[in-house]
């Protein structure tokens, strides 16, 4: 308790920077897989090739692509951007799929009436079938999310800095206290921002609070 | 380190198919060996413990929150954070990776066995009880024929995510395919942390492909298996 105590400080900068790395993947994802996950949804001969490809991607070692990234980019090996970018990855290889399912749970017969009370596909597409497709999304979103933050701590071993960095400190300097107080941060944090994501879907989706 | 794609790439590979690092002690091979060995123990413990866990589960229908829960749980649960501090605890070398690994494959064999028993339709059940099996005949003769498609899905999500983390084992000493990645870090090496990534993922790959197979041949015939979820990535 002592080491947790002394460090405050150092706990809260860590945190800061692991929300900094982890936050944009997971909106990023969201978004990006909208227009992926549609286009899996509308062009079913697409579907395999996209949602094949991204499983393939998501398939792929962490550690490993955080190495491979930066010889594909030519970034630096310790540049958070590689970081990001494969989480990103990761994030939309999950949420396309999450989107597709969304976008397929809606009743056609709904889409009709959609149709017939005059929407154009894009407000249809909008105002219908993305509201409806909103509790899987959600549900999905929340996967990525968590998943996201707690793999953002293996950047830690190429030296980005986040809250994984706490357990490599520790490792080193033999300090089980701060790799403790590591794991119950990134828990906490994922805990935090999936009840944040729980909250926004009620407040977005009044229509599914109370449904049993 | 420079920033020359093409070069860092080729010379990776140029690593790779160096002849002189295939063998020896120290050699490619001897990391893959173990790297497998390493990923191997761990599923056989893990499906040990989560299999007949997960169909008592999916057989008497309780506990199912747990599954959920302790899948969600472990999916928040930062591998690197439960490998360091258990090698604090136990000291450098294997046991701390093996032991982290094993909790973390657990969650989603379970899954699997428990959904590959959950998903079958309720009256099939029901049928198989009333013409007289026993609940150990249906468990052997009915769900587990019907649920093994999902099943092996489960221990192939698994076996993604043990290949995939087994990599940091190497960071507390553990050996594998991640001491090239630790070596080349320490040296400076990029190339030899590539070529020890082209292994992993060339694993990683390799693993999902035996599964799909695996799942396509058994398979059972009319039944649509849905997807269990998505293995927890490190």
């Amino acid at each position: 308790m002592r080491w947790i105590l002394d460090n405050r400080a150092l706990i809260q900068q860590r945190t800061s920077q692991h929300l900094w790395i982890a936050l944009p993947p997971i909106l990023l994802s969201f978004v990006l897989s909208i227009p992926i996950g549609w286009l899996a949804y509308r062009f079913r001969r697409s579907r395999s090739v996209v949602l094949g490809g991204l499983g393939l991607l998501y398939a792929i070692p962490s550690l490993p692509l955080f190495i491979a990234l930066p010889g594909i980019l030519g970034t630096g090996i310790r540049d958070p951007k590689n970081v990001v970018l494969a989480l990103v990855i990761y994030g939309v290889a999950l949420m396309a799929r999450a989107t597709t399912d969304g976008l397929e749970s809606v009743d056609p017969d709904v889409l009709e009436v959609g149709t017939a009370l005059g929407f154009s596909s894009w407000s249809r597409f909008w105002k219908v079938e993305f509201p409806l497709a909103g509790p899987v999304l959600l549900a999905g979103i929340r996967v990525v999310a968590v998943s996201t933050i707690s793999l953002t701590t293996v950047g830690a071993v190429l030296g980005i800095k986040n809250l994984g960095l706490l357990f490599t400190d520790g490792t080193q300097r033999n300090i089980p206290e701060e790799i403790a107080a590591g794991v119950v941060m990134t828990m906490l944090i994922a805990l935090v921002v999936d009840a944040a994501l729980v909250s926004a879907g009620r407040v977005l989706m009044p229509w599914t609070v109370g449904n049993r | 380190m420079d920033g020359r794609k093409p070069l860092n790439v080729a010379e990776a590979f140029r690593w790779l198919f160096d002849s002189s690092r295939l063998r020896g002690p120290d050699g490619i091979m001897q990391r893959v060996v173990q790297h497998l060995g390493i990923s191997g123990v761990v599923l056989l413990v893990a499906a040990g413990i989560a299999v007949p866990v997960g169909l008592a589960i999916g057989h008497t229908g309780r506990g199912s929150k747990f599954v959920v829960a302790f899948a969600g749980g472990v999916r928040s649960l930062p591998t690197l954070g439960l490998i360091t501090l258990i090698a604090l605890q136990v000291g450098i070398g294997l046991r701390a990776p093996v032991f982290a690994l094993i909790v973390l494959a657990i969650p989603s064999i379970l899954a699997g066995a428990y959904a590959g028993v959950q998903s079958i339709d309720r009256r099939t059940i029901d049928a198989a009880r009333a013409i007289g099996m026993s609940e150990w005949q249906i468990l052997a003769k009915v769900e587990l024929p019907l649920g093994r498609s999902l099943l092996i899905g489960g221990v192939r999500s698994a076996s993604l995510q043990v290949i995939a983390t087994a990599t940091l084992a190497d960071y507390v000493g553990g050996g594998g395919l991640g001491r090239f990645i630790f070596l080349g870090l320490k040296t400076n090496d990029y190339p030899q942390m590539l070529a020890g990534s082209i292994l992993v993922i060339s694993l990683a790959i390799a693993s999902e492909a035996t599964f799909t197979a695996l799942q396509r041949v058994t398979r059972v015939r009319g039944l649509t298996a849905q997807t269990t979820t998505a293995p927890i990535r490190t």
